[in-house]
């Protein structure tokens, strides 16, 4: 028996596709393994709605942007990438900004200018000028997407323990049962604080580095 | 007066825009291993915050909000949702002047910001600091007093971040740990101090 009908999905794992994807979730994740873009990661992470919205807006413009950059690459001159490039970036981020505006107002308001933010994420830079300038349209696309989906995967992380300790909620809903108040189980007001989000995401990573040892 | 010492206290103190808004925590995380470059990025980040608030605030009131195009004949024209564009365009011209000034009069000080610099203009404070301006509209004095708070504010926190890591050099970290988790969890811990402070009103 050959060994591709054995593992039919070696074959998917040759290809540059599964490479990107692989690479931005797991092996080099933009938040925990290239510390990239944690400058707005951790002010949305109070609550997993915000979090979860903020994720999908990352995401959007990351991979339109990488795919919008990599149509143009032969045609950007290389001195002037940069400004090209914070410009295609600025145009997705207004975008979202007003799309978020118009239909989810009350989010659009707790993440206040943290969307507008998103222009000076070293991620969504970081991709435009490593990988789309040097990749075709489709493949970079992907890229972005998984990019935007790895930062996404801490994000929603740190959100959940971060609302699940500090108020007892999830998206929301009440989670910790009364039972357990009465009790005498306290809710941590640390994590809805500055400091918690610094030490959670900390802890996120020594846990990572422990259990992701090669 | 008053007013005004306060909005500069709580800038850098308990509003500090890395410890408690999370802005510009790359190049925080980038530099904060050297105590002497560290003051090089922090007097550079108070300088360009200090210039382009206080631009971005003239930009945005006789261009950019609701009817600031009142002067030139248009009203009714409202080019608030332009502000991003305007003012990373504006900030990363800014930037571009004062490497320039720094190149042609502090050879020294160029040396040792290498790379740093240009990174100023994707530093999410400078941009963030605009931003919460716009958003809490305050007045021009005040914008003046809040860009200068909010840079001194992050150039406390990463040069005390780099006095913490060369303290801690030898200090025997769990394996794991090591690197970047450590630094978060300092961090963290230097945040709950800053935070100490926001009892303090004038």
């Amino acid at each position: 028996m050959d060994t591709t009908a054995a593992r039919p999905w070696s074959g998917i794992r040759k290809t540059f596709t599964y490479k990107a994807i692989s690479d931005a979730l797991w092996q080099s994740n933009p938040i925990s393994k290239q510390i990239l873009g944690i400058c707005s990661a951790l002010a949305v992470t109070v609550q997993l709605n915000t979090a979860i919205v903020m994720s999908l807006a990352l995401t959007f413009v990351v991979s339109f942007s990488n795919l919008v950059i990599s149509s143009m690459r032969t045609l950007i001159p290389r001195n002037i990438r940069i400004i090209v490039e914070v410009a295609v970036i600025a145009t997705l981020v207004i975008l979202a900004d007003e799309f978020l505006k118009a239909f989810m107002y009350d989010i659009s308001k707790q993440l206040s200018v943290f969307v507008g933010l998103i222009i000076t994420n070293c991620i969504v830079m970081g991709r435009a000028e490593t990988y789309a300038m040097a990749n075709p349209p489709i493949r970079s696309f992907v890229d972005g997407l998984a990019n935007g989906i790895g930062y996404g995967s801490i994000l929603c992380g740190v959100a959940f323990f971060r609302e699940l300790l500090g108020a007892g909620k999830l998206m929301g809903y009440q989670v910790v049962p009364q039972v357990l108040y009465n009790a005498g189980y306290e809710n941590m007001g640390l994590m809805l604080l500055a400091p918690g989000a610094f030490i959670i995401i900390g802890l996120f990573v020594w846990l990572e580095h422990v259990f992701l040892k090669d | 007066m008053e007013n005004l010492i306060n909005i500069f206290l709580n800038s850098v103190f308990v509003g500090n825009i890395l410890l408690a808004y999370f802005l510009g925590m790359c190049s925080y995380l980038a530099v904060s291993q050297n105590l002497k470059t560290s003051v090089g990025l922090g007097v550079a980040v108070i300088f360009v915050l200090g210039i382009t608030t206080p631009a971005n605030w003239l930009v945005y009131h006789f261009l950019l909000a609701p009817g600031a195009l009142t002067w030139a004949g248009l009203p009714d024209v409202d080019l608030s949702f332009l502000k991003l564009v305007l003012f990373i365009a504006l900030i990363a011209g800014m930037v571009q002047v004062v490497e320039m000034i720094i190149d042609r009069y502090s050879q020294g000080l160029y040396n040792a910001l290498g790379v740093f610099l240009p990174l100023i203009t994707v530093n999410c404070a400078v941009l963030g600091t605009s931003l919460f301006m716009v958003e809490r509209s305050y007045t021009f004095p005040e914008s003046v007093v809040y860009g200068l708070g909010s840079g001194l504010g992050w150039a406390l926190a990463i040069v005390a971040m780099a006095t913490v890591m060369q303290k801690l050099r030898y200090a025997d970290v769990p394996e794991g740990l090591q690197g970047f988790g450590f630094r978060m969890i300092v961090t963290g811990l230097m945040a709950m101090a800053f935070m100490m402070f926001s009892g303090i009103t004038l």
